[in-house]
């Protein structure tokens, strides 16, 4: 962690006395002939065009938070117990302190032990993974990376069910999330050094990487299960399902920090991330020190999948289709797009454990088979539509 | 004491109002030199004991056949390689010696493919070229520096369409609207012609005629010794990872260097108008009967 923490361009502190500083520019052209002039008058009317363009950004995000509040209402509400709207509403008014009235001890119980922890769980989670993948598509400058297409989700499950299986506790409840760190921060770094040639990322080698460590994780995991004793081996499948239903506040609290500080610190990467786009040597060119950005991406993307996976078990496709839609919606800008992910990542899950709790009750779908089964058609059309643009693959 | 603190805390909130801003070079005053660099690439000296200075409000052009170290050397003057041997130095401080940040304020660089990995608009992508700037005080030249870039290079028309929908062409035109944009007083151009028409040729040699009159050194990579001769300053021809000769187009583009250069006899005479030298193969009667009868048996696929 502490190369995020250090200062980012030691060598830029000299003060600049120097009036010559504020000398202006090389003064603009002559336009050459009457085509420019014509450009000119077009390009003036294609910056005006650029604000229509932006203001989508404010409508989907504000569309984005009332949907994500609404869900997590509903969600609060509905299930075996049901709690209507007006009193979960009533109730966290009380507990704010904001009027309000305290339901009876049953609801009470149902709402804030297992309810809002789960709520609050499917936020942070999907926050995380939809955020990672905004940024990990933006530093493999490949719009088909994901944590788990590239086999990093099952990179931190290892560390997760390895703990697990070994009965670690060195750390106490941070013990899992540490592990699935670890092991993700592992992966993370030997998917980047696979996979990259000459500065760039092939979608072909990505992909096959992705295949060869996602298998190599599976055959780890298959090792723990084979050592683990009856009750570990249903806590470790019940991981690889992907599940909020364990949620719990400790939980919660386990993850946050990491959660946190990860969505917190990864918007202010969005500019350099839209200048990556360019290609390694082009984004030096313009001031980025990309491997310094890479590094601190990397380890950001360790830390929110690790955040996800350790409370939720392997869950994909979150961050591949959560930065798609967005993409398609308001453009690449990773200004919008990485803070979008992050909302748009906690609306999906939101609503996604909301429907694997009711879809089937009593009985309860496990929320990582669930995205699968809706993620994947949707890879699969992804493939066929970059396919089809690109006339093959890069 | 604080804001030292969560300066620290964020990495990416450069204090970038306190970078030193660039001050414009006098005319004629060397802004980036090479001095005697070595550069090998897998095992192999790509250059060898080349120098060569960039001076303001000049059009310095490299040419050269294949392989003779051309965009290696541009890369070189970018601080994108570092030599071996000998010194590269940007504004009078060796280019290992600017962080990333001071020095794209003060040299911007087309590279020869222009690629994008995700959908932006022509007009985001320009502004792209704008970023060094964020937080300076010239960051209030920003619409200006992008509306005249996009003119100049007439990408205007398709400010609004996505990057990955524009031609080959039209592609390397937005890349040097975003190196226009990034005002710096050195620009290092690799290829800026090679995917263009005849008009845009023309147009981009215009634009960098412009740019060194006003002040800026141009450092450009061409093939065509027709556009070298006409619109640059001094040429540098390069040959083997060495600088065969450098000086005056009129001085420099002489039959019998490039003839040996290119390995293809050319002739060199005057423009009939203009006095400008003329570069052409020497096409023989010979040689197009031996090229006719050679297409005949399918040695040399004509088009």
């Amino acid at each position: 962690m502490t190369a995020l923490q250090k200062p980012p361009r030691e060598g830029e502190t000299a003060p600049s006395p120097d009036p010559a500083d504020t000398t202006a520019p090389t003064p603009p052209a002559d336009p050459a002939d009457d085509a420019s002039v014509v450009a000119s008058a077009s390009a003036s009317s294609g910056a005006e065009a650029a604000p229509r363009r932006r203001a989508a950004a404010p409508v989907l995000t504000a569309s984005l938070l009332g949907v994500l509040l609404l869900l997590a209402l509903l969600s609060a509400g509905i299930g075996a117990y049901e709690i209507p709207l007006g009193d979960v509403l009533a109730s966290v008014q009380h507990r704010i302190g904001l009027g309000g009235h305290a339901l009876d001890r049953t609801a009470e119980s149902v709402l804030w032990n297992i309810r809002l922890p789960r709520v609050v769980l499917a936020v942070l989670v999907g926050a995380s993974l939809g955020c990672a993948g905004a940024l990990m598509q933006g530093v493999f400058g490949n719009p088909l990376a994901e944590p788990g297409v590239i086999g990093i989700s099952a990179g931190a499950a290892v560390g997760a069910v390895g703990a697990i299986a070994l009965g670690l506790s060195f750390l106490g409840n941070w013990t899992v999330t540490v592990c699935a760190f670890v092991a993700g921060l592992a992966t993370v770094l030997l998917v980047y050094a696979m996979s990259r040639s000459g500065g760039r990322t092939e979608v072909v080698t990505l992909i096959l990487t992705g295949i060869a460590v996602n298998a190599f994780a599976g055959a780890l995991i298959g090792l723990f299960i084979f050592f683990a004793d009856n009750a570990q081996v249903t806590q470790i499948t019940f991981w690889q399902l992907g599940s909020l239903a364990q949620a719990t506040w400790p939980k919660v609290l386990a993850v946050l920090p990491c959660a946190l500080l990860g969505l917190a610190v990864a918007p202010f990467y969005a500019r350099r991330l839209d200048l990556l786009a360019l290609g390694e040597r082009p984004a030096r060119h313009l001031g980025v020190d990309v491997e310094r950005l890479r590094v601190a991406l990397i380890l950001v993307v360790a830390l929110l999948t690790a955040a996800a996976v350790a409370v939720a078990g392997i869950i994909t496709f979150v961050g591949l289709l959560v930065p798609h839609l967005l993409r398609m919606a308001n453009g690449p800008g990773h200004r919008f797009l990485v803070p979008g992910s992050a909302l748009g990542g906690a609306v999906v899950l939101t609503a996604g454990d909301l429907a694997a709790r009711t879809a089937a009750a009593p009985a309860e779908l496990p929320l990582g088979v669930l995205t699968a089964l809706l993620g994947s058609p949707f890879f699969f059309w992804l493939l066929r539509r970059t396919r089809r643009r690109q006339g093959g693959w890069a | 004491m604080t804001s030292v603190r969560l300066r620290g805390l964020l990495p990416m909130l450069p204090n970038r109002r306190t970078r030193t801003l660039p001050s414009p070079a006098a005319s004629g005053e060397v802004v980036a030199e090479a001095a005697g660099i070595r550069i090998e690439r897998g095992g192999r000296a790509v250059l060898d004991g080349v120098g060569i200075e960039v001076r303001a409000g000049e059009v310095l052009a490299l040419v050269g056949p294949n392989g003779a170290g051309k965009s290696t050397l541009l890369a070189a003057l970018a601080a994108d390689l570092a030599p071996s041997e000998g010194e590269v130095r940007i504004a009078g401080r060796p280019a290992d010696g600017w962080p990333a940040g001071e020095l794209a304020l003060r040299r911007s660089v087309l590279p020869q493919d222009a690629a994008l990995s995700f959908p932006f608009a022509v007009a985001d992508v320009v502004r792209m070229g704008r970023a060094p700037w964020a937080g300076t005080e010239r960051e209030d030249e920003d619409e200006a520096a992008v509306a005249e870039a996009m003119a100049a290079t007439e990408v205007g028309a398709f400010a609004e369409r996505p990057f990955s929908a524009l031609s080959g062409g039209e592609r390397a035109r937005v890349a040097l609207a975003r190196v226009l944009a990034q005002r710096t007083g050195l620009l290092l151009l690799d290829e800026p012609t090679a995917a263009l028409d005849l008009r845009h040729q023309e147009l981009v040699l215009r634009v960098c005629r412009e740019r060194a009159a006003a002040g800026d050194a141009v450092v450009v990579v061409l093939h065509d010794l027709g556009l070298a001769a006409a619109h640059a300053d001094r040429v540098g021809v390069l040959h083997d990872g060495r600088v065969a000769v450098e000086g005056p187009p009129a001085e420099v583009l002489e039959e019998e260097l490039l003839s040996r250069v290119y390995r293809q006899p050319v002739e060199v005479f005057p423009h009939p108008r203009t006095g400008v030298p003329l570069v052409v193969p020497r096409r023989t009667e010979a040689g197009r009967a031996r090229a006719r009868r050679e297409a005949e048996i399918g040695t040399i696929p004509l088009p």
